[in-house]
This record gives C-alpha cells, structure tokens and sequence, in this order.
C-alpha cells in the first residue's frame, strides 16, 4: 500500500500513447516556466548577493552586475559565524535522534503489525496522534519538566535537563516515533504473514524474526525514513530554540536566528550563511532525492 | 504496562482464532521480548508527549511564574478569561490563524494541485520543474524568513527594486510593516507549502487506475470533466492527508513568523503567543497554557477526523 505508490507510474505513462499529447502543451510550458522563475527568484537572489564582495555591492548598490564574484562571504561567514561549532551541534542532535528514532518505532511498527493483540490499534492511533499535535502545546509542560529535572553539575552545567542535547534528542524522538511507526507498520503489514509463520515454526524467536527476517525486508522503507528523518531534525527549529540557552550550543537551523544580529546590516554575509545553512539539505536531496520523496509519499499513501 | 499488553494479548488471540499470527503460542521469553519492544516505545511517548499534554491543561487552570512547584496556584478560567478578555494580541492571533488557514486552503494547496496535474501530464523537462518546485521543502522554515527577509527588505531587497520603490518613500519593508507583513509571510510559507502538496499528488496521481480515465475518455467526458469528477475523488486517501496537512500546518505555522520578528507587530499567531508568555522575565505559564490548550483544541479535530477514517477503513479490511 505505500512502496507500490511508485512503480504504477511507468505503467501508467506507458499505457498513454505517446505523442498525442504532444502539440498542446506550450501554454502548460508558458506557466510552469513563469512560475519556476518566481520559484527560484528567492534562492538566486540570495546566492547573487552572497557571491559579491560588500565593497561592491556598497559602491554599485545590490541591483547590479559590475564588481566581482567570488566565495569571500562564505568563508568570512563560516569563520565569523561559527558554523563549525553549529554544524557539529547539528550532528550531535541529528544522528542520535534518528537511529533512536528508527530503532524503537521499527519495535513498535513490528509488534503492532504482525502480531494479533487488543490494544495494538489503539497505540497505533496514540503513536498518530501524537506526532500531529502543534508542538508549543507541549512547550510549558516540557521544559518545566527538564527545568525541574535535577542532574549533577559534573553531567549538566545547568544543574537539570535544559541547556543539554539529550532534552532536544528526547523530544524530537518521542515525536517522530509516531510518524515513523505509522509508516512503518504499514509497511510490515504488507509483508506475507508466510514469512514469520514459517519461522515461527521453526522455533524462531521473536527477536529473530524481527532482526533477521522483518527488518532486511523493511530495508527500502527504513531507507527513506531515514533519509525524511535527517532532513525533518537538521530543519528543527522549535525545539532547541526552547531548550538551549548557550548560543554556542545551538544546531545550525536555530543558530541562525541570530545571524542577523552577528552580521549586523552585511546583507552579503546573511545571504552566504544563508546559503551555507541551504548546503547540506541540498546536497541530500540532490543525492537521496528519491528516497525522500519516497519518505513523503509512503506517509500519504495510505490514507 | 507490558504485563497488561500481555495478559490482553493473550484474551485477543483466542477471540480471534482464525488469525495466523497468534501471541499465544508464544514461549514466555517471547512475550516478554514483545512486551519490551512495545512498552519503551510507548513509556517514551506517554511520558515526553501525552502527559505534557494532560499537563498544560492541568496549568492552564493555574497561576504560576514557573520557578518553585509550591507557587503554583489554582486560578480557575482566570486564563482563559485573561486571553478572551484582557490580552490584546489574543484576537489578532486568532484572525491570524484564520487566515493562514484560508490562504494555504485556498492559494497554496490548489497551486500544488495544479502544478501536480500540469507534471503528471507527459511533457519536456517534468522533472526540473518537479525539482526547481520542490527545492523550498528541503529547507527549513526558519531558513525560508531568512531567505524572503533578503528578497523583502526595504532598501536592498529584490522586491522593491522590481516594483520600482527602491530607495524611494514608497519602497515597502514587507515584513515589517504590520499591514502587509502577514501576506508576506504568507507567500513565503506558500513557497514551501505547494511544492510539498505537489509532490503528494504527483504520487496520488500515479495511483489513480488509468482504466478509469480511458473509461471516462469512452463516455466523451472532456479533461477537466474526467479530472474533476474521474480522478480527483479516486485520490481521495491523498486528498485526506493533503486536508489534515493544510490544517495542521496552519495550526503549526510558528518558525517563519519567529524568525521575522518573535510574532509581534502583525505577525501574531497563536503558537507565538505560547512561546511569549513562556520565555522571558515575565513567565506567565498559566496564560501560556491556557493558549497552549486553545490550540490543542483546534488541533483535534482535524487529528480526530484523520485518525478516524484512517483506522476505520484500516480495522473494516
């Protein structure tokens, strides 16, 4: 019910007769090009400016093509604006969180899908609902929560959960468990209960049958979470944003809230930041691109 | 909690006998392996998302600055009565929402249908347009104000320059003036909201049984007849979740107006407004709640919508 969303495409186009179509597609043409330029006018304004010294957009103005381009902005922007130190605290968040994510909502995707009990519907539908609430119903709760959560000043220099990474792990993983266990027991559910039975004949453990049989299955689905999982907590803005209060400690996507005040009025830095912030969910998307696409659809496909 | 998954388990696996999957012919480590492998996940759900859930309700009746747990005083409706009476950016926020709600229903979304429909069809280049479309859903909402922030501002933004007020009196700050700020907001939030509809029905179209289409062609309906009444409905799954997504999005709508100016000044919305009261010198966490709750309201009833026709055809099959 989801993956097969994306192979019908080739049989669709080729059940269409090539050609046919063909003549009267300028006016379609006319509007998705219209409308790709507005698309792109943002992005590109924003990498023109970046690529041009201040000197000379100071002395020509910011709607002009004299002057240099080069990569001065980008350097000076990663160096001034610390993006090492924010892309290093956007992995620390990102990587854990994910893992985590996709091992305990492949646990619960697993038990809900291919065994029969009473209650499996009813957490599947808490797991839903959960990852569908806005976030900043839970904000107070939460973070009085961590406020109150006592830990040794050797662990926490705030003496409690805030300011630390495991308060963002914790949360982004709780609410992104549901959305991937969703996913993920509609995928297993697809599975032949064949596979399992047989194993199960065969003595197999249920941890077996999960590591061993479900889980090389559900590769292709897992893959794609994946993929949507990075590209969903690099792009978390919300929940660092309450949790940390050390500017130095802030992933990269809340960091650059601040960029605006680091740079000042230098509308070329901000735009380089901008960009180098852009980066690396470009280059997934770039690389991975089906496989988040796939993510995206696999949560829509069953309706 | 994994001891009474087990012990129902068990009930539920003799009711339905004719299930090949069943718990009961489990060995005991089995089952406790199963109960582990639901109670974690479960246990971290309940503790970091429904029971702060039941907790700002409980707050939102409350009076408390958020330092010592003894503070904590009742306070009744006093909150909700504060919000509704006395909080000047309450309504504002409200209309916000509606808004935002509005605009995403009735610009974003069918833009993305239309760009789905103009894709699905066989032409040159679909999938650099799909691309060039969907760039804006890779990147983070936080980034996208950014990103609008340089093409909107008053003197050096792109947007001025092309309408011709640029260094003139007339030169608009778009997003920060509180009369159009929020239609600012409004088309960058739009920028990303379309591309992700697109991409959801590209896949829903692809779905879509071509023989009914060939059927439809067969009875002389034209395309836009076959469109609205063959293939549209027949994506009625994607059409739910492209319904609940719009909603939720709005109710969610909270980064952009952040990063513009913390949701003040025309850019009210009600997520901002939970976050104001709660950070800060002046922590009101009752009011905060008392909003956060509001929005928990609106938001189930797209959720329960969702949820419902989603496991009722699941639990029909």
């Amino acid at each position: 019910m989801s993956i097969p969303v994306a192979t019908p495409a080739e049989t669709v186009h080729a059940a269409v007769p090539v050609g046919s179509k063909r003549k009267r597609h300028y006016g379609t043409h006319i509007f998705l090009t219209v409308m790709a330029v507005i698309w792109l006018i943002p992005l590109v304004w924003s990498l023109f400016t970046a690529l041009r010294p201040k000197a000379d957009t100071d002395k020509y103005g910011y709607f002009s093509l004299q002057g240099t381009f080069n990569f001065d902005n980008f350097i000076q922007a990663w160096s001034q604006g610390g993006f090492s130190r924010y892309f290093w605290n956007s992995v620390l968040i990102t990587v854990p969180t994910v893992l985590l994510t996709l091992f305990f909502a492949s646990l619960m995707a697993f038990a809900v899908s291919r065994f029969n009990w009473k209650f499996n519907i009813t957490l599947l539908v808490m797991f839903t609902a959960g990852n569908l609430l806005p976030p900043q119903v839970l904000a107070a709760p939460l973070f009085e929560m961590f406020k109150h959560f006592n830990l040794p000043y050797w662990f926490s220099d705030s003496g409690n959960l805030l300011n630390t990474y495991i308060s963002v792990i914790a949360v982004d993983m709780a609410f992104q468990i549901g959305f991937v266990t969703f996913v993920l027991s509609n995928y297993m559910k697809a599975l032949s209960a064949d596979l399992t039975e047989a194993a199960l004949v065969d003595g197999a453990s249920v941890w077996t049958q999960y590591w061993s049989i479900i889980m090389p299955l559900t590769r292709p689905a897992l893959a794609a979470m994946a993929t949507l999982e990075v590209i969903f907590i690099y792009n978390d803005f919300f929940w660092p944003l309450l949790f940390i209060q050390s500017g130095d400690r802030l992933p990269v996507t809340t960091a650059i809230n601040n960029l605006q005040g680091n740079f000042l009025s230098n509308y070329n830095l901000i735009a380089a930041g901008a960009m180098i912030t852009a980066i690396p969910t470009l280059i997934i998307y770039v690389i991975l691109q089906r496989h988040f696409v796939a993510g995206l659809t696999l949560g829509s496909s069953k309706g | 909690m994994s001891s009474s998954t087990q012990t129902s388990a068990a009930g539920a696996a003799t009711e339905a006998p004719a299930r090949n999957r069943r718990v009961r012919r489990l060995t005991g480590r089995d089952r406790i392996v199963l109960g582990i492998m639901v109670a974690v996940p479960t246990l971290i759900q309940l503790t970091l998302v429904w029971i702060p859930t039941l907790l700002s309700i409980a707050l939102s009746f409350t009076r408390w600055n958020g330092l010592d747990l003894a503070d904590i005083k009742p306070a009744g409706a006093a909150n909700y009565q504060f919000v509704a009476e006395d909080y000047p950016p309450f309504w504002p926020a409200v209309q916000h929402n509606v808004l935002w709600l509005v605009f995403l229903a009735v610009i974003a979304t069918p833009l993305g249908l239309l760009l789905a429909v103009l894709l699905d069809q066989q032409i040159k280049g679909s999938k650099i347009y799909q691309s060039i479309f969907f760039t804006p859903v890779m990147l983070s909402l936080a980034l996208i104000g950014i990103i609008w922030q340089l093409f909107y501002n008053r003197d050096n933004g792109l947007l001025n320059f092309l309408l011709g007020t640029a260094g003139t009196p007339a030169a608009v700050d778009w997003f920060g003036d509180s009369s159009v700020n929020i239609w600012a907001a409004l088309f960058a939030a739009t920028w990303r909201h379309a591309g992700y509809v697109m991409i959801l029905y590209l896949a829903g179209l692809k779905g879509v049984d071509p023989s009914l289409r060939e059927a439809a062609a067969l009875d002389g309906a034209n395309a836009t007849q076959t469109f609205f009444r063959v293939v549209f409905p027949a994506m009625r799954p994607v059409n739910i979740v492209i319904i609940v997504i719009t909603i939720i999005e709005s109710l969610r709508a909270f980064d952009i107006v952040y990063v513009i100016n913390r949701g003040t000044n025309g850019l009210e919305l009600i997520s901002a407004l939970v976050i104001q009261n709660l950070v800060g010198e002046g922590q009101v966490i009752g009011v905060g709640s008392a909003l956060a709750v509001i929005l928990l309201v609106i938001s189930l009833v797209p959720i329960t919508w969702y949820l419902a026709r989603t496991f009722n055809k699941g639990a029909a099959e």
